[in-house]
């Protein structure tokens, strides 16, 4: 009989190796799930995963779906690992995109170079603020931040479709719920000429090499794993669990507002209620994926985009339905997942009364 | 007084989603896991159930394929915890997410269709006292069925064999492991019924209440019924109590512009979510209570090492 027992130490190499094998994985089950749909599965996998990279624009298309999954990623990678579990980024990051809008809309037609950084802090602003609200439940009520960051994200959605439909709409927009075009000074540089891709993407490196090296040197980043991985440890060794956790939420916070209003400074031009598209969501995919460290957040970030450009290249060329990249990423999810348990335990034939160790977390 | 019978009838349709939702992870939850998926269990029941009563015509296989595939959805979370011993609140995570792309991509050819209205089981005689009668005895069957389940639920947790076992299984896995109870399928057990009844309260909302198919109809219900359970602190009756609070909220918000409230449509919208997190709050602040009523092995892997 097989039965599984836990390794002395986990294996890295395997670590290392899953997120490869959970793609593999994801792309053999895309195989069936294309024959379901009656499309050419060989077809669809090459438009899915290889045809944007073989165009200068569905790159810098990629780049553009990429910047606000890294960044996002990134912050939530520290969260996670500090076992801080926000999954309200989505909430976050629309209130950075409301709050950073708002100013470019008050600020409209003012040139100045100061305008951008302006309205790029009011949109860290307010991703953190809407960050801060589980942070301070959970230290201050010990409220669970699961539910509470989740529900502040239908909050978020609500608040940009009334503020669409009165404060910050477009006074001539014939009543669409749209505001304005951002002022050419609110608006972000363009990377690539001709294509989308703006200076965002810049920055989402710079907060990966630097949510590198907080992790790996700052005093900060130890105390977020260890409060993670051994929560008695830290409390035994003095770390506040208070700050780990208002740190962890606010930097992501920031992040995700960055991420917001770089949507709306860049690629969209303006504040719509259709500006949240589940980037919030998918980034906790990116976070797993890339084995919630920032380097690896970065790849799955340029991966988890890759499907979104291919997705919609399918979806013309095929008629493949909009959904199918999102049943994919939850799929690939589900993989990475269900093959961590190689990395902690082995898979051995039974024998007397081996194994030992315990209850694992 | 037939406008506060209508109201009265909108909170219990309102609140019978999330009271099966609440009832099945509250058994879930006592045992010691912590489904992070009920939202995604909930709509592929709604698109499942939806589906099937459209296809069949018939009622009875759109709920039974709703029980079914919610039930399914809960067996893959259960494999892949429980088996595969993966993170509870990743995993739960990733049912949600892939459970709302999967029945966006079922749901794309029923979007727009409308069920045929669900028939009321008026009972004879009662129904047509007046006032009660509209009240309490002319509901659909599945109302019913939402308080016999939680009447069960509540019965086996507290007197059968089986309801206390599970109920040690969520406070000490493993000594309840120590004393020969399995607890892995114990844990099956009570995950697959969460997910059976997170399907039937998906069902509820897509053939029942609205009764048509929309993307993301669910709208949160599947992680406010996680929050009742918190709410309920783990009680089967308070359960009950709290989503018919919720039902209430939903139901005021749509019955406010009627009674002359001015207030953007949004703004109230915005009531159930705001609610849910006072209601987290005012329950988890008191750290010692909060702790007594929750499972102490709640989102624990369990590891037999013998």
């Amino acid at each position: 009989m097989l039965r599984i027992e836990p390794r002395k130490e986990p294996s890295r190499l395997i670590l290392y190796a899953t997120p490869f094998i959970a793609v593999a994985l994801t792309i053999l089950s895309g195989f069936v799930l294309f024959s379901i749909l009656d499309k050419d599965p060989v077809q669809a996998t090459l438009l899915i995963f290889f045809k944007p990279l073989t165009s200068l624009y569905s790159i810098s298309e990629m780049i553009v779906k990429a910047t606000p999954l890294i960044l996002i990623g990134v912050g939530l990678a520290l969260c996670f690992q500090a076992n801080v579990w926000n999954i309200g980024a989505e909430g976050q990051f629309t209130m950075g995109a409301i709050c950073g809008g708002a100013v470019a809309l008050a600020l409209h037609g003012v040139p100045g170079f100061w305008v951008l950084p302006l309205v790029c802090a009011a949109g860290i602003a307010g991703g953190m603020i809407w960050a801060a609200i589980p942070a301070l439940l959970r230290t201050r009520f010990n409220t669970n931040e699961i539910l509470t960051s989740l529900m502040l994200v239908y909050v978020a959605t609500l608040t940009l479709n009334v503020l669409m439909h009165g404060a910050l709409r477009d006074p001539q927009g014939h009543n669409f719920p749209e505001s304005k075009l951002f002022h050419d000074a609110a608006t972000l540089p363009i990377l690539i000429s001709d294509t989308r891709a703006h200076i965002g993407f810049v920055f989402a490196l710079l907060f990966v090499v630097l949510g590198w090296i907080l992790l790996r040197w700052h005093v900060i980043g130890f105390q977020i794993k260890v409060s993670g991985q051994a929560p008695r440890a830290a409390r035994y060794a003095g770390f506040s669990s208070d700050r780990v956790v208002w740190f962890s939420l606010l930097v992501s916070g920031a992040l995700a507002g960055l991420a917001g209003i770089f949507e709306a400074a860049g690629p969209v031009g303006q504040l719509v209620p259709a500006l949240p598209v589940g980037y919030g969501f998918t980034a906790i995919i990116v976070a797993f994926l890339g084995r919630l460290h920032p380097v690896g957040v970065l790849l799955a970030g340029l991966l988890l985009a890759l499907t979104y450009i291919g997705g919609e290249g399918a979806q013309i060329a095929m008629k493949l339905p909009a959904a199918t990249t999102q049943v994919f990423q939850g799929m690939l999810l589900f993989y990475l997942l269900a093959m961590d348990i190689f990395v902690n335990y082995r898979i051995r034939m039974r024998r007397a009364a081996a194994a030992s160790g315990s209850a694992a977390q | 007084m037939d406008l506060v019978v209508s109201i009265a009838i909108g909170i219990i349709i309102a609140a019978t989603p999330l009271v099966f939702a609440a009832i099945g992870e509250l058994v879930v939850e006592k045992a010691g896991v912590l489904n992070l998926g009920v939202e995604g269990m909930m709509i592929i029941g709604a698109i499942s159930g939806f589906a099937v009563t459209i296809e069949t015509g018939s009622f009875l296989a759109g709920v039974i394929a709703a029980i079914l595939c919610g039930a399914l959805m809960a067996l893959l979370f259960a494999f892949m915890t429980q088996t595969l011993l993966a993170n509870q609140v990743a995993t739960g995570l990733a049912l949600t997410l892939f459970g709302l792309g999967l029945a966006a991509l079922i749901g794309q050819a029923y979007s727009g269709k409308s069920a045929p209205p669900f028939p009321k089981l008026a009972v004879p005689g009662l129904s047509d006292i007046p006032v009660l009668g509209r009240l309490l005895f002319s509901h659909d069957l599945l109302v019913y069925i939402s308080f016999a389940l939680v009447i069960g639920v509540a019965w086996f947790l507290s007197r059968t064999r089986e309801g206390l076992i599970v109920r040690a299984i969520g406070e000490n896995h493993d000594a309840a492991h120590a004393i020969g109870y399995s607890v892995v399928g114990y844990r099956y057990a009570a995950i697959a019924f969460g997910g059976a009844c997170a399907g039937l309260g998906g069902a509820y909302l897509s053939i029942v209440q609205t009764p048509l198919w929309v993307d993301n109809m669910t709208a949160g219900r599947g992680w406010i019924a996680l929050a009742l359970v918190v709410f309920a602190a783990w009680r089967p009756w308070r359960s009950l109590f709290g989503a018919y609070l919720f039902g209430g909220i939903t139901i005021m918000q749509l019955h406010s512009q009627a009674l002359g409230v001015q207030v953007e449509p949004q703004l109230l919208a915005m009531l159930p979510y705001l609610a849910t997190i006072l209601v987290l709050v005012i329950i988890s602040y008191d750290r010692t209570r909060a702790r007594l009523n929750a499972p102490a092995s709640l989102g624990l892997t369990f590891y037999a090492t013998t």
